[in-house]
């Protein structure tokens, strides 16, 4: 592989990208839990090199030209699912988006005879969003396609931790021995659940911070299973914010309140909502994030959402560089699997 | 023509009659004749013998918790295909929960089961009657009927009677039928939903728990209902610490409770939901051959129950053998039938108990066979025991003989079970049922006419 030439030209031709991947092992993303830091650090790199296309007027590279990506999509996503799909055509690729709700497995098929169809259709990877929390581990386990875990049930998505890491970095210039501040509803998060095995990895200091009814009961065994001393849980915000670097506030979705874990959205409001008081508590440049999409009023309040710290917009951004790293490292290990 | 049988040579183990000798055990006309010192019985040229040297020979080992699935479920199981599998479990009694569509909350329904399992099982079974219509825990069965159809408690497995007034009055109007009211104890509303026991594996998948407590508040519950109401009450597959703290309270009280424990529960932790030993797969799994209610739990819930198993806390080792069909189990998680299939994995797994000295053999063979013959009852004849004239109900084991579960070589219909590709130690070699071969292992000679 050519080393010598700069990121940012060799993209435009069909060789991109020099990088050294021939290490690469991943032939699914499914969590961050067996990642390295070296390999987080790849995936950043080549999102650098993603990112500068995105600026061009042109954003499209033939990489991936015959390769075919399909988004399959067991629970509504707008956000994620444009993300996975804009970069897949950035790079060229085929891509079909399958809305679960509306095909065959409306019709009763099961998940392993959806992916077998597929995989024999000639998918090279498959993007997959599921309400399920393992899903794509099963997938994994019956196909020979690349699976990309869009997210599942409350278990992981390993795309949104690496867009807030590569965020974070981008913006701090780091990641080690920065504090990050999580609020919220930690027990349904994938996102969260995610960033703990990212951010351990990459020395981020992590602090979870929400009532004792969003939090997973066993929250604090498994941090000491996993002697993850990185990671600390602080039910009071006003505590949990002092000296953070990054304050990343979660949705609350209503039904939270509808199942008896919280009183009322009123009290939660008093209590958690990230709003300008609250983050003045943080460092002074904290940048604010958050996963989407938002509650505004609810979690976080519309000036603070909206504000000059806020890098959420960035974020968005951010997830179309790193999905197309992502492809590009899955497609490129598979040949080097062979 | 019922069947005469030698067994020869065997470790002739029975907790009934305190007995644990070297010995031959003859079956004459499908009934224990005698049990006599090495070769002192005569032999008549026609008498098939099975040369037991080697193994153990006990009573037939009984089953007080599975799900034969017939009527309604027959993809997952049938009499047959249940029978069979527990005849090569080593069981040659088993007693049927009534969660069947439809299910077995009338006469006519446990009529149904006892007249196929009569004409088509293997062994015996037992059945057990609904504690509410159609298990929805509002009105009573005809607790009376069920009774004189044989029944051998009530039960709305799968589902605890959740209105404590309602298991109370069935408690008060089945008294005087001297029946277990078998509880499945589970609070729903605190397990909510769950899949797995909640904790540290259930946060790392970010799957639902159920709390141990949601166990054990129903049994707190129950057994103070249980002492209100003077009643038997028998808790079917406890899985924790606390429930086993909570029974033990209850008979130094002199509660009339009685308990039973599976084999996964005795063997099997909540880290086998996301790691399978067998499996090189470098990912986590989320096996759903594992996913079982009550959930497989901790370590440490683990050590109790072998403690109260030890201590005469838990009566009884009950399987819940729950066969699905692939379908039920390959797909989503959260999404699967909760069950494993444990008939044909119950010895070898508790045998591996037996030889790490958690347990011995004899209290081992009690927890099949004297313990629950005693919660039965005598109604059925006299189980559970090899003394003279009973039916010869007999299970032949060896207790060193090492063996790789298949699944797919299962006489179950259900292939549903965490240990396959497990190694174990200790397999049943045949099963008699009133004198007759009803299971045997290939590398098992019968020599003489009659097999």
């Amino acid at each position: 592989m050519k080393t010598s030439e700069p990121k940012s030209n060799v993209i435009s031709t069909e060789t991109f990208p020099p990088l050294s991947i021939s290490s690469w092992r991943h032939r699914h993303i499914l969590d961050l839990d067996d990642f390295t830091t070296e390999e987080i650090e790849l995936v950043f790199e080549i999102a650098d090199a993603m990112a500068e296309i995105l600026t061009r007027e042109v954003k499209k590279v033939p990489t991936l030209r015959g390769k075919t990506i399909v988004n399959l999509f067991y629970e509504p996503s707008t956000r994620t699912r444009s993300s996975f799909e804009l970069a897949a055509k950035n790079l060229s690729a085929d891509t079909i988006s399958l809305d679960a709700s509306k095909s065959s497995i409306a019709k009763g098929e099961s998940l392993v005879d959806s992916l077998c169809t597929l995989q024999a259709l000639g998918a090279d990877v498959i993007v997959m969003r599921h309400s399920q929390s393992g899903a794509p581990y099963l997938a994994a386990q019956h196909t020979n396609t690349s699976i990309i875990n869009a997210g599942d049930g409350w278990h992981a998505h390993p795309s949104q931790a690496l867009l807030d890491l590569y965020t974070i970095r981008s913006h701090l210039g780091k990641l080690d021995n920065l504090k990050v501040v999580i609020i919220g509803d930690i027990m349904h998060s994938r996102v969260a659940r995610s960033n703990i095995w990212g951010m351990s990895t990459m020395k981020t200091k992590l602090t979870l911070c929400a009532p004792a009814t969003l939090l997973p009961k066993g929250l604090e065994d498994f941090i000491n299973k996993y002697q993850l001393p990185n990671i600390n849980i602080e039910p009071k915000i006003e505590t949990a914010l002092e000296e953070a670097d990054v304050v990343m506030p979660l949705r609350l979705q209503m039904e939270r309140q509808q199942s008896g874990l919280l009183p009322t959205l009123r009290e939660y409001i008093q209590l958690y909502q990230l709003n300008k008081h609250r983050l003045s508590l943080a460092k002074p440049n904290a940048l604010v994030m958050h996963p989407g999409p938002i509650n505004e009023g609810i979690e976080i309040s519309s000036e603070v959402a909206h504000g000059v710290q806020s890098v959420i917009e960035k974020q968005v951004t951010n997830g179309i560089a790193i999905r197309m790293s992502l492809f590009y490292l899955v497609t490129g290990g598979k040949k080097n699997e062979a | 023509m019922k069947p005469d049988l030698l067994i020869k040579g065997g470790r002739i183990i029975d907790p009934s009659q305190n007995l644990d000798k070297i010995s031959d055990l003859l079956i004459t006309r499908g009934k224990v004749n005698k049990i006599q010192d090495n070769d002192t019985i005569s032999q008549s040229k026609s008498l098939p013998v099975v040369d037991a040297s080697g193994y153990i020979v006990c009573p037939g080992f009984i089953d007080l918790h599975c799900h034969l699935r017939e009527p309604g479920f027959e993809d997952k199981e049938t009499i047959v295909t249940g029978t069979q599998a527990a005849a090569a479990g080593g069981f040659t009694t088993i007693c049927c929960m009534p969660n069947t569509n439809p299910p077995l909350d009338n006469k006519a329904s446990v009529d149904y089961v006892k007249c196929k399992a009569e004409n088509e099982g293997e062994i015996r079974v037992l059945v057990i009657g609904c504690i509410t219509k159609s298990r929805q825990g509002k009105e009573l069965t005809e607790m009376y009927e069920l009774a004189e159809s044989g029944i051998i408690g009530f039960s709305d497995d799968g589902e605890p009677v959740a209105n404590s007034r309602i298991l109370s009055l069935a408690m008060e109007y089945s008294r005087s039928l001297g029946l277990p009211i078998i509880e499945h104890c589970e609070d729903k509303n605190l397990a909510d939903g769950g899949f797995m026991n909640e904790g540290w594996v259930s946060t790392r998948l970010g799957l639902k728990g159920i709390p141990a407590v949601a166990e054990e508040i129903i049994i707190a519950r129950d057994i103070a209902l249980a002492e209100l109401n003077k009643a038997k009450l028998h808790v079917a597959h406890v899985s924790t610490k606390g429930s086993a703290q909570l029974i033990r309270n209850a008979k130094e009280k002199g509660i009339s409770v009685t308990a039973e424990v599976t084999p996964h529960h005795l063997t099997l932790t909540e880290e086998r939901v996301m790691r399978s030993p067998s499996d090189k797969n470098k990912y986590l799994v989320y096996d759903t051959n594992a996913k079982v209610n009550p959930p497989l739990r901790t370590k440490e819930d683990i050590d109790a129950l072998i403690i109260g198993l030890n201590d005469g806390i838990i009566d009884i080792i009950a399987t819940d053998h729950a066969p699905h069909t692939s379908v039920d189990k390959m797909c989503e998680f959260g999404l699967a039938a909760f069950g494993i299939s444990g008939f044909e994995t119950a010895l070898g797994s508790l045998m591996g108990l037996v030889h790490n000295g958690q347990i011995d053999l004899t209290t081992m063979i009690s927890k099949l066979t004297t313990e629950p013959a005693r919660i039965i009852g005598t109604k059925h004849g006299e189980l559970g025991t090899l003394k003279v004239g009973s039916q010869a109900d007999i299970t032949v084991f060896d207790p060193n003989k090492e063996w790789i579960v298949n699944s797919q070589s299962f006489f179950s219909k259900g292939k549903n079970t965490p240990l396959d590709g497990y190694e174990f130690k200790g397999k049943v070699m045949a099963s008699i049922f009133a004198g007759n071969i009803v299971y045997k292992d290939e590398s098992i000679k019968i020599d003489g006419n009659n097999e």
